[in-house]
């Protein structure tokens, strides 16, 4: 029972974390039905910036949080700017390839400047710790952390969007980017907003994970592909659907841990040998086909 | 004659490389209600993109209150005044009527104007403020179009444009929206207004032109035009 509970608890944090990884991808989707194929190589540049900077300054982690934010904002605004804007005057087919390369081009470079082995954190004020919450439930100090600091972040996002002028500015350009300029919304700069909230907020992810995933240039994909998932089962687009979709992906996560381990407790024949948790991305991809083929509009649909 | 407010002079209008207008000049002066007719493909709505920087011209100027725009971005125009409702209304449907009206006033930096404006709007038309918590695409085909000429209104324009404003609408709606026309102008808003419900259009403007392949063909008051040969064969049948 006890297990059963930690794995809940476990995908529910994990969950969390995802919801701030997968929030930019549908923000600049929302904004410019762009789907950016950069995205997961914007979070290991800010697991990077987190890292490299701990280590540098012996600065705990979690106080490099600001700067990776601040190199993914700046870094979304520029490729906005520097590369996208470019794009959005060809075919969607130019925009895909775009990412694509933009993709390529980020993790070569990753490679190039800090090499392809694993690099972790050892240090800092949270590695190492966990929380006992009862029931024989432990929680490790690096994931609640990153868990509630991306539940902050995620709801200040949705805060600055539904709240404020330029929130809602950013939302009319998502909605229908020519009924905004018709209302001086400068809806290019709306864009670079969305590039710079997008890439901030996964950069920040990036540095919360990196307090207990390793990193090396190759890391993004597997995150790209969560949050394709994420997206799609909240609907391209939709903020509270990334957010739901988020942890209920956390949750599919967790399933084949619980799994090997009744399997595993109760002897059940050839299933005992097979450990699941191997396979439980296998199983987010595989949600995410039948997401496809039962309901393509997502949980809340796209963009509403 | 004194200084027009919006002066198009001789312009050239291609789309999809097609010559949509060719050589068109018209002037709407301050506190005039202009209005354009015309046959569907005449360039009408183009008329209008063409002022607002979204299909703009490759010859020929656009100016307004003397100085010229016709190179400036769309946003860089509605920021001077202009405010175009186009014929798709295009409203933020998922959002609540009174934050489309509010996403109007967009330009506006001083809160209390925004809300002298919103009740201006209200006043105008009561329904929308029963209304002001429902999302814009949950209203009625009437309504949509009311809040689209009232989130054109809430930023104070110098020119209000309005594109076929009652297309769609069942005819005791167009009487209403014209109606609200008619109101607008008598407070002395400026309008250049695109109609086809051509007579009445024509009966409440103080002037029209008719518009065929991008030309003007004809002009003068509107009862002036109703009452023309060339006019009553082309549109009226007679």
């Amino acid at each position: 029972m006890d297990i059963l509970i930690s794995s809940i608890v476990a995908g529910l944090l994990i969950g969390m974390i995802l919801a701030l990884v997968s929030l930019g991808l549908t923000i600049i989707f929302g904004v410019m039905d762009i789907v950016n194929f950069a995205h997961g190589e914007f979070l290991m540049l800010g697991m990077y910036t987190t890292l490299f900077t701990a280590q540098a300054t012996g600065i705990d982690p979690l106080l490099t949080l600001p700067l990776a934010a601040l190199v993914g904002f700046a870094l979304g605004v520029a490729c906005y700017y520097g590369f996208i804007r470019f794009l959005l005057r060809g075919p969607m087919v130019a925009q895909l390839l775009g990412t694509f390369g933009l993709m390529l081009l980020l993790r070569n470079l990753a490679l190039l400047l800090f090499g392809s082995e694993d690099r972790a954190l050892h240090h800092g004020l949270l590695v190492g710790k966990s929380f006992e919450l009862g029931m024989g439930v432990i929680i490790p100090a690096t994931k609640l952390a990153a868990a509630g600091l991306s539940i902050v972040t995620f709801a200040a996002v949705w805060l600055l969007m539904n709240r404020t002028r330029i929130g809602k500015a950013l939302t009319a350009t998502s909605l229908n980017a020519q009924g905004a300029r018709y209302m001086g919304i400068p809806t290019s700069r709306m864009n670079a907003l969305a590039w710079g909230i997008g890439g901030g907020s996964v950069t920040l992810a990036g540095g919360l994970l990196v307090n207990f995933w390793s990193v090396n240039p190759f890391v993004g994909l597997l995150f790209t592909m969560i949050a394709f998932t994420i997206v799609a089962l909240g609907g391209f687009g939709s903020v509270p659907g990334a957010f739901f979709a988020a942890l209920v992906v956390g949750l599919i996560t967790e399933i084949p841990g619980f799994w090997d381990f009744v399997t595993y407790t109760f002897d059940i024949g050839w299933m005992s040998d097979v450990p699941m948790t191997s396979f439980k991305y296998t199983w987010v991809y595989l949600a995410y086909f039948v997401i496809m083929v039962v309901r393509p509009r997502g949980l809340f649909g796209w963009k509403h | 004659m004194a200084i027009a407010l919006l002066e198009i002079e001789d312009i050239w209008v291609r789309y999809a490389g097609m010559p949509v207008i060719q050589g068109l000049s018209l002037a709407v002066e301050g506190g005039e209600t202009v209005c354009v007719v015309g046959a569907n493909g005449a360039g009408k709505s183009t008329l209008l993109r063409a002022v607002m920087g979204k299909q703009p011209p490759y010859k020929g100027k656009v100016r307004f209150a003397g100085r010229e725009i016709q190179r400036l971005s769309t946003e860089e125009i509605v920021h001077l005044g202009i405010v175009y409702v186009p014929e798709e209304k295009m409203l933020f449907g998922p959002l609540s009527v009174e934050e489309n009206l509010r996403l109007g006033a967009y330009i506006l930096k001083d809160p209390q104007r925004i809300e002298q404006n919103l009740d201006f709007v209200y006043s105008l038309f009561p329904r929308l403020q029963e209304r002001r918590r429902q999302p814009a695409s949950t209203l009625s085909g009437g309504e949509q179009q009311m809040v689209a000429i009232g989130r054109g209104l809430m930023s104070n324009p110098r020119i209000l444009m309005l594109d076929e404003p009652s297309l769609g609408l069942a005819p005791i709606l167009v009487d209403e929206v014209l109606d609200t026309v008619r109101k607008l102008k008598e407070e002395g808003m400026t309008i250049l207004l695109v109609e086809q419900n051509v007579r009445e259009a024509l009966e409440l403007a103080d002037r029209g032109y008719v518009l065929q392949t991008g030309r003007i063909m004809a002009e003068g008051s509107g009862q002036e035009l109703l009452a023309s040969d060339m006019f009553r064969k082309a549109f009226l049948g007679m």
